[in-house]
């Protein structure tokens, strides 16, 4: 029987290890995700979770760890955050290119100096070209369900790539909800094992990542981009399935919210979501017709959507909780890379929250205020950073 | 005297330079363990001399894995055996250069041992980086030339000496770990074998001659051996809990000149440079023989 539990996002996203019957752990603790790593080695320990769990000593193992049991044909899965993913870096285009299936969970956290361990999402973003799909969650539930679809999804033959579930550092990693943790049985049934018909084997000894001249190196590049491309339609197909089996719908490529007919749409990703819904909500009691778009997937980037989304609205405000130095929010780059030849609508990029620092629904709701603004007075910046300290005057009460 | 085995799962048309030691040593290796066996093999000469793909001329299981995660691919590759139920008597077999080993992979090498995994982590030490280029690395000896030590006017060819794995090893506690030479294939495949049978970290530091970074001769790669065998420059010893035990002991003692003068990479070497070599290896030989001594009488006495 399914059940619900009151929840953290960390020990939601232990819960869909082991109800995806993760046969290989391999991880290393950080703040804030080890409270996943340590929920883990208690479902080990109580017999709950049937899993190798490999202690190692980085998150460089960590992920090589996975990668060597994932080659031998074991369902994988790690968790870490900021420093610790950008210690695997190497590792992670390792396990892209390898076409490994592993899936984890990053608890997004600023990187330092000067230290943080608060919610940022520049750890994740600077990852995104390394051939892994991102899902960025927007509450608990959804971690555990982005865990499962994102086996099936990784794990299929047309696809064959790693996984990364984002949840927000103590917004979602250490904050409670209610997570409905679903019968096992039914897991069993959507997401069958893992059994690739390639995998490091006594019986057929193949080589894995030898060394490969230019007349074939471009080529497996080129699989690994048609790969992610069709992880677009595999993303929705599974969506459809989860839905239909538990009866949830956890986001697809991008959640639209109220959308329909809207002059004003803003663009958010991650945990503020929940909170700059119930602000529309709001400004659309006072009778203003904007709505909001989440994205959900920053890899593989959801481009079409965004020009369905965007066709016959005149101001989009894009909030990035990141800023690549030197030009501006990634989402936003991304979505106006996605616009061009397409559609020109009046585009303001927000950076918010950057290091954990909060977002109110005032200040969210002065962001939206901003937006519709620009329908009259046009753009006055392409890129705001909200809420600065010599700024707090204009965000906040 | 083990024979040995005439199964060869090393073919024929591999990548390595001529005369190479660690050629050897992979085709000896893989006599002793059989094909029951995986091998994880980092950014090394090795990670070339299969073959370029889609050619491989080993008839065992590779994983290419990055320079730094021998012990950590060991560990994934035993855990995903353990998790599937796959038979227990496959050896999983890291084979790292002395970079791969002791430099860069010595955390996760370092990791997999202390976690216990059973899994036979193999340094061939040519003792440079040689397929980057003959670059020192902590395993090149001292008084070695190599590309980044060169020997212009100031002299600054390797001033320190090697870095021991073996008492790294031994001091994580390790079940087993043992040297070996490539000149001698008996002993060789007597301790790997040995090995196999160990559950738990093994450990195998194998000498392996570099012609082309040692600057010596293709054809004198076994005599090189040889002689650092009998210079007592590489002793063969090996440690079962704990417990030194020098197996194989010269006959007839050589001066270390001798051994450095075979290679070109020595050659600057001033008279007084080549006395403290030889006061260091004495040393070295003379520490490990009280080790064996302390270890096998007195230390573990009532084991």
């Amino acid at each position: 029987m399914s059940e619900y539990k009151i929840v953290t996002g960390n020990y939601s996203s232990a819960y869909g290890a082991r109800l995806a019957r993760a046969e290989v752990v391999s991880a290393y603790p950080i703040t804030p995700q080890t409270s996943v790593v340590e929920k883990i080695a208690e479902f080990v320990s109580d017999g709950k979770m049937d899993t190798e769990y490999v202690k190692v000593e980085s998150e460089h193992s960590a992920m090589a760890g996975c990668i060597a049991a994932s080659t031998t044909g074991a369902r994988t899965y790690t968790a870490t955050s900021a420093h610790g993913l950008a210690l695997m870096h190497e590792m992670l285009m390792w396990a892209s290119r390898a076409r490994l299936p592993v899936v984890m969970t990053n608890v997004n956290r600023a990187m330092g100096p000067p230290w943080s361990v608060w919610a940022d999402h520049l750890d994740t973003i600077a990852q995104k070209g390394t051939g892994w799909l991102q899902f960025f969650c927007e509450n608990n539930q959804e971690v555990l369900d982005s865990i499962l679809m994102a086996y099936k999804i990784c794990e299929d033959e047309d696809i064959m790539l790693p996984g990364m579930i984002v949840e927000d550092a103590f917004i979602l990693s250490h904050t409670r909800e209610p997570v409905e943790i679903y019968d096992q049985e039914k897991v069993d049934e959507f997401l069958p094992p893992y059994d690739p018909d390639v995998k490091l084997d006594i019986e057929n000894p193949a080589g894995f990542g030898s060394l490969v001249m230019p007349d074939w190196y471009m080529d497996f590049a080129k699989k690994l981009e048609e790969a992610m491309e069709g992880a677009k339609d595999k993303i929705k197909e599974v969506n459809k399935e989860f839905e239909e089996t538990f009866g949830r719908d956890p986001g697809g490529l991008i959640e639209e919210y109220k959308t329909d007919g809207v002059d004003v749409l803003v663009i958010t990703m991650g945990s503020i979501s929940g909170t700059s819904k119930d602000v529309i909500d709001e400004l659309r009691d006072e009778g203003h017709n904007i709505g909001l778009a989440r994205l959900r997937t920053l890899r593989p980037f959801p481009k079409e959507e965004i020009r369905e989304l965007t066709k016959n609205v005149n101001v989009v405000g894009i909030l990035d909780r990141s800023y690549s130095f030197g030009a501006a929010g990634d989402a936003a780059r991304e979505i106006k890379e996605a616009l061009y030849g397409h559609n020109s609508p009046v585009v303001k990029n927000y950076i918010v929250g950057l290091g954990g620092r909060d977002l109110t629904p005032e200040i969210l709701e002065k962001i939206f205020l901003d937006t519709i603004e620009l329908q009259d007075k046009g753009l006055d910046q392409e890129v705001e950073w909200v809420d600065l300290r010599s700024d707090r005057k204009k965000w906040r009460r | 005297m083990a024979k040995i085995p005439e199964e060869e799962l090393m073919n024929s048309g591999h990548n390595a330079c001529p005369g190479c030691g660690a050629a050897h040593a992979m085709r000896y290796m893989l006599k002793a363990l059989g094909k029951d066996t995986t091998v994880n093999i980092p950014a090394c000469c090795w990670a070339v001399i299969p073959g370029v793909y889609p050619s491989k001329n080993l008839e065992v299981p590779l994983l290419y894995t990055a320079f730094e995660t021998t012990g950590a691919s060991s560990s994934g590759i035993r855990a995903a055996l353990d998790a599937k139920d796959i038979d227990a008597d496959i050896n999983v077999v890291g084979f790292a250069g002395d970079g791969g080993t002791a430099d860069i992979g010595i955390q996760a090498l370092s990791g997999a041992v202390e976690r216990g995994t059973d899994t036979i982590q193999v340094m061939y030490d040519n003792e440079a980086y040689m397929n980057t280029g003959i670059q020192r690395s902590g395993s090149t000896p001292q008084g070695a030339w190599t590309t980044t030590t060169p020997v212009g006017s100031e002299k600054a060819w390797k001033k320190q000496p090697k870095k021991d794995m073996m008492d790294i090893m031994e001091s994580h506690n390790i079940p087993y770990a043992a040297t070996v030479n490539i000149a001698y294939p008996q002993s060789f495949i007597e301790k790997f074998k040995k090995a196999a049978e160990i559950n738990g970290p093994k450990f195998i530091h194998i000498y392996a001659p570099c012609p082309t970074g040692w600057r010596s001769k293709p054809s004198k790669t076994i005599e090189i051996g040889e002689l650092a065998f009998k210079s007592k420059v590489f002793p063969l010893y090996e440690i079962e809990n704990g417990v030194y035990n020098v197996y194989k002991k010269p006959k007839e003692e050589i001066p270390v000149k001798d051994y450095l003068r075979t290679q070109g990479r020595f050659r600057h070497l001033p008279e007084e440079e080549v006395e403290k070599i030889q006061k260091n290896v004495d040393r070295y030989w003379d520490k490990l023989l009280k080790k064996e001594k302390f270890t096998q009488e007195e230390l573990y006495k009532e084991e």
